[in-house]
């Protein structure tokens, strides 16, 4: 049984602001086994991201709170670091890539500069040294080691992905956090980039947690998927689970709004109505105001998680189980 | 009958500091009335500015546009107003394009108001008829932009853009921007709209799965230039040019089963800034030769499926070959 | 954050709500609409005429008849300050006004027309901007006389550049965004989309600046009154009044302190209220 890298237990994220109380992680709980790719499916507002940013706790607080949960790295629970011992961790154990590859470079510092300077933070090695490591990792991400020197404006969108690739795995981590890493990038790029992501972290043995909303790119790249619905994990378990065996209503609903490519039918059957606005705390199921098989008890309480099949875990009253 | 809209060896270059930009290169094809064209490319094909000349939000260098008949290559003022009573667009960007201090009802009475047909009181009415065709609630006509989600404010820019009557939209990417389930529901109801009101529509996306859906015809473009145009079925059945093949195997499906391999390209987009002539795939595609430096000419190889290649004999035989 | 999520408001009442929460604006607009009254009002407040002199009430102290006591002249110190409100507030309200209009005006067309319009209007403020304004000021007060009304005038022209740069910047921001293009689409004719679509939406940062402009040019009024160049005597302004006391201020520094009272307070009014509209208007700038 592989060790997990890291245990989420009951998340609860909350944002203050003058304008109102939202509720955006609502008791989060999930494993990722080491050199596991797992994807973490949602919406806009789902959540996704702030589970993400909570990890790793660089939420902007205020207005983002943490107000409960633990998450165990590496034999201690995150939450109770200091911000020392987390500063540690960011950037080496724990490595993260935003969407927008175009703002996440240093503009007046060379890409080969900003691969070095994060190697040096964590490692105490000459500069040499570091050089070294840094045209190495250039290399990994198939960019030419010449081009140490240059600067992000000469790179165009999909080579500057590869560099922050790099630059989050030149220390070698033991978990990376992928949040949309191709959505903001041309289709044939995004299959570069992803090809690549896909044979570093073979080569690696990295763990990843890949946030995204397309289901094409889940089932290239992911072992298990978490979807995210509303603050919560509406359903878990491995791709083959959620891509043939599909439980909750909110995924059923998610594969049906998708364009297919191989089907003759001329109309799309999008989910009605729009996510949960996320100031309001339902007495019942999240999902239960657009749901197509709700009832009456869905309304009423919270659905609990049921185990459909081993590993396979829905938050459903209509799945399996008992009552 | 002739068709509706008529574009004939249409060019739009622009001066830049760099030397001469070839937006878009020689771009022909014809549109009936009530059918959908889509336009796919990546970033820097030219999709978006050959939508916006036709419109004549940019001025065209050379070609020809013939609208029902009518050239309108050069309108003069008088023309160009009558126009755009017949020829509208629904932009990209839900946010930006409307105007954040005007509520709904104004942004959809403006073009009517300045028609001057109608009186203010009438104007109102019409708007509020339209707000109904596109599916907008009676209670949001003096909610403002920033009170309402993506998918809403897309409604909005629809419902203007049907105002005056158009006979041909141009739809510059418009679900792009918006969450899937989303997607789906505006692309039913741009469906639904051409299916009662016999509009055309020159759908322009980068998303290949949802421009199957809505579209009868499909053209792809590679910096500035047409590479390939078929029936919609007929494109993703046999796709012919290379840069085609590419693009199509580079969307990830949604499906863990298909593990088809995955054409890669190597490197990246060239400058469309003073453009060598002859094919601009060549310094990415596999099969190019010495011939690829000519001019490309557009051939028919297969009924009504046109590819300006010119290896596309040897491709179409190798294919029937695997067959 | 999903920006639906936010409680519905009209964008009006948001920026009148969130201008409410701060303290400090909300106190400023009360100074401010105090200090405006004063100056309508000021025939009814003042107790005493400005220009009443009393030669044996010279330097009186604080008494239940004069409450700030007398200057030098034997003058009521509260009628003069009192008067006094409405030829500071003019030099303050009416020199922005002329600077607003004619630096919006130039910022609208240089910034919606582009091209060499654009190139001419900036090259011209350039040249402008490089006359330093006191110089300008002295020199128009000097060819046309002094008077308050000149002193306006002089202020009011110099200060065009800010709110003219400022008003283009915004709108070549503006003009780019793709409700713009929808405009054309809809026919709309370039003055209706310059008045009812371009201007509305860029002029936030327009009018921050005016704001704290008002107090700026209270303090260029009383600078140049201090030289002689504002107001005349016997009509009473801040800076005339601390410019009086010039000469006395080691015996009688009060004299001085009530009126740079007055004036301090007034400016800080105005840009602290600047600073709570630009909050107001762009919340994302304070955090």
């Amino acid at each position: 049984m592989p060790d997990n890298v890291l245990e989420i237990r009951d998340l609860v994220v909350e944002y203050h602001t003058d304008d109102a109380h939202i509720y955006a992680v609502n008791g989060v709980s999930l494993n990722v086994k080491k050199g596991e790719t797992i994807g973490l499916v949602g919406e806009t507002g789902a959540g996704k991201t702030t589970i993400a940013k909570s990890i790793l706790r660089i939420l902007q607080s205020p207005p983002a709170k943490i107000c409960s949960g633990s998450i165990m790295f590496d034999g201690a629970d995150l939450m109770k670091l200091s911000e020392k011992e987390m500063q540690h961790i960011r950037g080496n154990k724990i490595a993260m890539i935003f969407q927008d590859p175009m703002t996440a470079l240093n503009p007046i510092e060379t890409v080969g500069f900003q691969i070095e300077e994060a190697i040096r933070l964590h490692n105490k090695i000459s500069r040499v040294e570091a050089v070294r490591r840094a045209c190495e990792m250039l290399e990994m991400v198939g960019i030419p080691a010449e081009r140490y020197k240059e600067y992000p404006h000469q790179f165009s969108g999909g080579m500057k992905q590869r560099v922050v690739i790099a630059m989050a795995l030149a220390c070698k981590p033991m978990l990376l956090l992928a949040d949309e890493p191709t959505t903001a990038l041309d289709v044939t790029i995004q299959a570069q980039v992803l090809e690549m992501m896909n044979d570093l972290k073979t080569k690696l043995n990295t763990s990843v947690i890949l946030i995204t909303h397309d289901l094409g790119v889940v089932a290239n790249m992911c072992d298990s998927v978490a979807v995210v619905y509303a603050g919560e994990i509406v359903e878990y378990g491995t791709a083959e689970d959620i891509f043939d065996r599909t439980a909750h209503p909110y995924t059923v609903g998610l594969f049906n709004s998708l364009p297919r490519l191989n089907t003759t039918e001329r109309r799309l059957k999008p989910i009605k109505g729009l996510m949960l606005d996320p100031t309001i705390k339902p007495p019942g199921c999240r999902f239960s105001d657009r749901c197509p098989e709700a009832t009456e008890k869905c309304c009423k309480q919270p659905p609990p998680d049921v185990e459909v099949s081993p590993g396979h875990i829905v938050k459903c009253w209509l799945r399996g189980g008992s009552n | 009958m002739p068709p509706l809209l008529e574009v004939k060896n249409l060019k739009k270059y622009f001066n830049t500091k760099g030397g001469m930009l070839h937006a878009v290169d020689d771009i022909s094809f014809t549109l009936d009335a009530g059918k959908t064209l889509g336009v796919v490319g990546e970033s820097g094909c030219g999709k978006t500015t050959l939508g916006r000349t036709i419109l004549h939000l940019l001025d065209v260098t050379s070609g020809q546009i013939l609208f029902e008949g009518r050239d309108i290559t050069y309108p003069k003022k008088k023309e160009l107003m009558k126009l755009r009573e017949d020829m509208q667009i629904i932009f990209q960007d839900p946010y930006s394009s409307l105007d954040p201090r005007q509520s709904v009802k104004e942004t959809i009475m403006e073009p009517l108001l300045i028609q001057g047909k109608l009186s203010k009181a009438e104007c109102e009415k019409k708007a509020k008829e339209l707000m109904d065709t596109v599916g907008l609630a009676a209670r949001f006509e003096n909610a403002h932009p920033h009170e309402l989600d993506g998918g809403r404010r897309q409604r909005i820019g629809i419902a203007r853009a049907l105002a005056l009557g158009p006979k041909f939209i141009v739809c510059d990417e418009p679900v792009s921007a918006l969450d899937v389930s989303i997607q789906a529901q505006i692309i039913n109801l741009l469906l639904d709209l051409q299916e009662s009101l016999g509009i055309a529509y020159m759908f322009v996306t980068h998303d290949l799965s949802v421009v199957k859906y809505i579209s009868n015809d499909i053209m792809v473009m590679y910096l500035g230039q047409m590479v390939e145009k078929a029936s919609s079925d007929e494109l993703f059945a046999n796709p012919i040019h290379p840069y085609t093949q590419a693009l199509l195997s580079a969307i990830p499906i949604p499906d863990i089963h298909n593990k088809t391999k995955r054409i890669i390209l190597k490197g990246e987009l060239t400058s469309p800034i003073n453009p060598k002539p002859g094919c601009r795939f060549r310094p990415r595609c596999i099969y190019a030769t010495e011939e690829c430096e000519q001019p490309q000419v557009l051939t028919e190889p297969l009924p009504n499926h046109f590819v300006a290649c010119c290896k596309c004999s040897e491709l179409l035989n190798n294919r029937r070959n695997t067959q | 954050m999903n920006e639906a999520y936010r409680k519905k408001r009209s964008k009006f009442g948001e920026v009148v709500r969130r201008l409410k929460k701060n303290k400090a604006a909300v106190f400023s607009v009360f100074v401010l609409i105090i200090i405006v009254l004063v100056g309508i009002f000021a025939d009814y407040l003042a107790p005493y005429p400005y220009d009443q002199q009393n030669y044996s009430l010279s330097f009186a102290k604080p008494s239940p008849e004069h409450w700030l006591g007398c200057d030098q002249l034997g003058r009521d110190i509260l009628s003069r300050l009192i008067y006094a409100t409405r030829q500071s507030l003019q030099l303050g309200i009416l020199a922005t006004a002329i600077a607003g209009i004619l630096g919006i005006t130039l910022g609208c067309i240089a910034g919606y027309y582009g091209g060499w319009v654009d190139m001419v209007i900036m090259r011209f403020l350039d040249i402008y901007q490089s006359i330093p304004m006191f110089l300008l000021c002295v020199t128009l007060a000097a060819v046309m006389g002094p008077s308050l009304r000149n002193a306006v005038l002089a202020i009011g022209i110099s200060t065009v550049p800010l709110p003219a740069r400022l008003m283009r910047a915004s709108i070549l921001t503006v003009r780019n965004q793709e409700f713009i293009e929808a405009a054309r689409m809809c026919n709309a004719s370039n003055r209706r989309i310059i008045l009812k679509h371009i201007i509305p939406n860029a002029i936030a940062p327009v009018i921050v600046s005016i704001t704290m402009t008002v107090g700026m040019n209270i303090l260029a009024g009383a600078s140049l009154s201090y030289i002689g160049l504002g107001a005349q005597p016997p009509i009473p302004e801040w800076g005339t009044m601390v410019a009086d006391a010039r000469n006395i201020m080691r015996d009688h520094a009060i004299l001085a302190l009530y009126p740079g009272l007055c004036i301090m307070i007034t400016v800080l009014a105005c840009n602290l209220l600047g600073d709570g509209l630009r909050d107001a208007l762009d919340p994302r700038l304070k955090n």
